[in-house]
């Protein structure tokens, strides 16, 4: 019983101690942006390690979606004769919520694991240390470039996944299952708003995309330097993340569109 | 700095990993402009105790002062400028995996200096020739072997020209010729560019033939220092063995554990 105390305020302690350390470390790296503006390759190359790498599993899954919204829409909506409205409901479907999730989970999966991975391999090679005795920061050139990268390329992911999607849901409803073109187009151009609907997913693909880099930089960065300790780490990744996504998601959602 | 003010000064050295310790009220001074080497058994804390002066570790008590500054009351900043006047081989070469031999020795003097490239190429190739590798410059550091990739930190580690700097095992994996050309190395580089050298290694007899001056430290103390002459006539039965690599002795060549028969005897758990 004592044990079992013992053991719970121990994992709790812990749990803590981590929180601590990867607020710390996001101090740190943020501080480090600063030393990044003379040197905007350093940035650029990560933004395409870890952006263009994932467009086209964000192309792919985004035009699926949208195929898929297209179809799920089409017959829910004919039942009440409004099929003219499927262009409005695949597109605020994707502006919203599923652009900014299903890209953030699908970043997690492909930039984040290989982040983590990335960092975590630097630090048991002794890479980082090397740097540290070289008098480079490490929180400043590995990881500050990643953060910055991580956080400027999930919105625009966020943003070629729902416009790929929303061709999906037109080659589906408009395409094959003949909807009015000049409807879908013109009540989806009616409906959406900017400010409402564009702005508040690109806010929330932001978040997530701030979120799920900081998870991973800190996961590789943190990690206990063995070939275990990496393999775990990114594990740890792709779960803490897609957790924490989902959960912001609600919190992000309610505080926009709640009344 | 006063004439006789050591440049790296160790006072009262405490340091634990968890519940081993590792340094045990350990001083050390290191003198400018010499080759000082740190010996002792595998597991001792030779490694631990570079990182210790590099401030990457922080020592539970005493103090560590290089060239006059206390590494660990330093503020962000200042330690990375004294880190700049610091070369350090590590044990694994801790090369940068995703450029290749020549970027990585470029790599320092890229983030330090803005240098043209012109000056840079000269540069680099410069220390990979004194390591013998300027053929090599276009390899990965996974297309390098052990001694190779030793070798190519050696250059990197030079690459700044520092004030001093800490050799983690330079001679394991070497050839004997290539051994012979880095103990040179070593040597000629401390005398020709004013240097201070630390130098960690098994290796006794080229150690002895290059260094100065030697520490010997064993279970978190040093047992012994003195010049390489000194040390060979020390009459401490450990500091004997240890230097002729004789098997009995007092020194221990195994990690602490319970007696060997009663560990075999006991049976079950581990
Ligand atoms: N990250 C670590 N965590 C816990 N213990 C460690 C760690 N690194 C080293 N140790 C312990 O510290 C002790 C000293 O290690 P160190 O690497 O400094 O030895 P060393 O003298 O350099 O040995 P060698 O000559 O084999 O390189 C070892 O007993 C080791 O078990
Ligand atoms: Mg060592």
């Amino acid at each position: 019983m004592i044990n079992m105390l013992q053991k719970l305020g121990a994992s709790t302690l812990g749990i803590f101690e981590r929180l601590g350390r990867g607020h710390l470390f996001l101090y740190y790296t943020l501080r480090g942006i600063g030393s990044l503006l003379p040197r905007p390759n350093l940035v650029l190359a990560q933004v395409y390690a870890t952006g263009v790498l994932s467009l086209i599993i964000i192309l792919v899954s985004g035009l699926f979606v949208g195929m898929v919204l297209g179809l799920q829409g089409y017959n829910t909506l004919v039942d009440f004769g409004a099929e003219e409205s499927l262009g409005v409901m695949v597109a605020l479907s994707l502006v919203r919520e599923l652009g900014p999730v299903v890209t953030a989970l699908l970043f997690a999966g492909r930039a984040g694991s290989a982040l983590t991975a990335e960092i975590g391999l630097m630090k048991s090679t002794e890479q980082l240390s090397g740097m540290e005795m070289m008098a480079v920061d490490p929180l400043a050139r590995v990881i500050a470039p990643r953060f910055l990268a991580g956080a400027i390329a999930m919105p625009l992911l966020a943003a070629m996944f729902s416009a790929v999607g929303v061709m999906g849901g037109y080659f589906v409803g408009v395409g094959l299952l003949g909807v009015d073109e000049g409807a879908f187009w013109s009540q989806m151009q009616a409906s959406v708003d900017v400010d409402e609907d564009i702005i508040n997913g690109v806010i929330k693909s932001i978040a997530f995309g701030i979120v799920v880099t900081w998870i991973a930089v800190f996961e590789g960065y943190d990690c206990i330097p063995t070939s275990e300790g990496v393999s775990r780490a990114t594990t740890r990744t792709v779960v803490h993340s897609s957790l924490a996504v989902l959960g912001l998601d609600f919190v992000l959602t309610a505080l926009m569109f709640g009344e | 700095m006063t004439q006789h003010e050591p440049l790296v000064k160790i006072r009262n050295l405490h340091f634990s990993r968890g519940n081993r310790k590792i340094f045990d009220g350990v001083d050390i001074d290191i003198e400018a402009g010499r080759i000082t080497a740190i010996m002792g058994p595998s597991g001792t804390g030779k490694t631990t105790l570079l990182k210790l002066i590099g401030g990457q570790l922080r020592p539970d008590k005493g103090s560590i002062h290089v060239d006059g500054q206390e590494v660990h009351r330093l503020r962000h900043g200042q330690l990375y400028a004294l880190r700049k006047r610091m070369g350090m081989l590590f044990q694994s070469g801790a090369l940068l995996t995703d450029i290749n031999v020549f970027d990585n020795v470029a790599f320092p003097i890229r983030e330090h200096t803005k240098l043209p490239e012109s000056l840079i190429r000269h540069l680099v190739l410069m220390k990979l020739q004194a390591v013998g590798l300027r053929g090599a410059r276009d390899l990965m550091p996974s297309e390098l072997s052990g001694g190779m990739a030793r070798r190519v930190a050696l250059a990197r580690a030079i690459a700044l020209d520092p004030m001093m700097i800490m050799f983690d095992e330079p001679f394991t994996g070497q050839d004997p010729i290539s051994m012979g050309v880095l103990v040179t190395l070593i040597r000629s580089l401390n005398d020709a560019l004013g240097l201070t050298s630390i130098l960690v290694s098994h290796d006794v007899a080229e150690t002895a033939s290059i260094s100065d001056y030697i520490y010997v430290i064993s279970e978190g103390k040093v047992v012994e220092h003195g010049t390489p002459e000194a040390i060979n006539r020390s009459a401490s039965q450990w500091v004997k063995q240890f230097m002729e690599g004789l098997p009995d002795g007092p020194v221990p060549f195994h990690y602490q554990a319970v007696d060997y028969a009663e560990d075999l005897l006991t049976g079950g758990g581990r």
